[in-house]
């Protein structure tokens, strides 16, 4: 079957790719666009590890079909550090030992940032909520709340 | 290899819906398209607006089939039913996952179509047809069409408890949800509404408690000879979650604590 073409804004600049019948965002992102931020946990909207922005929300990669994004703004966890310069969320996670494998940190980052865009004020308990589609093993979470919270302190005293 | 075809309007949709699967949000099907499941070969999906409206219809607020439950829990008409939209994944998967899939979606998923159940909701079929979500649900999986949206009549402040019962904090999946569509402690029982979710093939309402309510003033007695009946209609099954003589047991334990204090 043919391949259809298809055109969206990744981190704010211009990407097209070629896209299969069935091929989900994630993939399209890693193989397609060579943004290899977002991971392949399991699949099946478990894990939360591939979650990405659409226009600002939280979506997961894997369950997204490729071809509704077309002409739409997504984000990712590239999207966060300036250069060298590391976002305050990635560096309270380095700072605060909430990435150990590594393995769930873009999509926790990532339903950070979409929390903390929407609510610069959180309690412990909306960062908990806004987590609570992501899967870490390795931390038992306190750290990545944690870094979260101290990420929008440092935001509020900007 | 898989097709996917995207239709302007539902109703092209559903012409074109014959043998295929239909996508809504993709939190259902994607899983399987992911795991290449076989007799996956048409996905049909549609852009028609229609489909993500909410709004008032005399009485009834009609819900279009892909309102997703961030949209719902957005709404402030819909504020009723935003515990129950709350209790569906983190907001990853309420981005995407609509109440059209819900009522589709197999335990240990759709708890949002339980607190549905509760208020007597209508399935309008892209036919116009308006079928009582009981009646639908007992027959979906045999169900050929399109649902283009639901009617649902708002709950009075209060009056619509919902809970899910999960084993893992803060997300898990349900062990068992209920609603319950009553009056406060001490008001008198009319219509009363009990809905259970993961306590058969599809949500079911507990149609002996109901009865046993009806008329009656709500207190811890006639609530308890509620309880004592609470699993009559019910059909629990064993899954890895838990097995259908630790959830007949425990229902009675959730349902009084719902509604003495509201959901926990």
């Amino acid at each position: 079957m043919a391949k259809k073409p298809l055109e969206f804004t990744l981190n704010g600049s211009p990407a097209a790719v070629f896209v299969e019948g069935g091929d989900n965002l994630l993939e399209t992102l890693r193989r397609g666009v060579g943004d290899l931020t977002p991971k392949y946990g399991c699949g099946q909207g478990t894990c939360g590890t591939c979650t990405v922005l659409i226009n600002g929300e939280p979506h997961l990669s894997c369950l997204t079909l490729a071809e509704t994004v077309a002409g739409q703004s997504i984000e990712t966890a590239a999207s966060l550090a300036d250069g060298p310069n590391l976002h305050p969320l990635q560096q309270n996670f380095m700072e605060g030992f909430a990435a150990q494998c590594g393995f769930c940190s873009p999509g926790m980052l990532m339903a950070a940032k979409s929390l903390l865009d929407k609510n610069p004020n959180p309690t412990r308990e909306d960062v908990v909520e806004a987590i609570s589609g992501n899967i870490c093993r390795c931390t038992g979470y306190e750290a990545i709340i944690d870094a979260i919270l101290k990420s929008a302190d440092q935001r509020r005293a900007v | 290899m898989i097709t996917v075809e995207t239709y302007p309007s539902l109703r092209e949709a559903a012409q074109a819906s014959r043998g295929a699967s239909f996508l809504g949000g993709g939190t259902l099907l994607m899983r399987a398209v992911n795991y290449a499941e076989e007799g996956l070969e048409r996905l049909v999906r549609t852009t028609d607006p229609t489909l993500k409206e909410i709004r008032r219809d005399g009485s009834r607020i009609v819900i279009g089939a892909g309102v997703t439950m961030a949209d719902v829990i957005r709404s402030q008409e819909l504020e009723f039913l935003s515990s129950a939209a709350r209790a569906v994944g983190g907001p990853a998967i309420r981005s995407a996952a609509t109440v059209g899939g819900n009522l589709f979606a197999n335990h240990p998923y759709g708890d949002f179509a339980v607190a549905l159940l509760a208020l007597d909701t209508f399935v309008v079929t892209v036919e116009n047809q308006e079928i009582p979500l009981e009646q639908f649900l007992s027959g979906r999986d045999t169900f050929n069409g399109l649902v283009q949206s639901v009617l649902v009549a708002p709950a009075e402040r209060g009056s619509l408890k919902f809970l899910k019962v999960s084993r893992v904090k803060p997300k898990g999946v349900s062990m068992m949800s209920i609603a319950v569509r009553l009056p406060p402690i001490g008001g008198r029982v009319q219509n009363a509404r009990i809905a259970f979710g993961a306590m058969g093939p599809t949500p079911l309402r507990a149609k002996a408690a109901e009865a046993a309510l009806e008329g009656q003033s709500l207190s811890d007695n006639t609530i308890e000879a509620a309880a004592r009946v609470i699993t009559q209609d019910l059909q629990p099954q064993d899954d890895p979650i838990a097995s259908s003589w630790y959830r007949r047991e425990v229902a009675a334990v959730h349902f009084k604590r719902l509604i003495q204090t509201g959901g926990y």
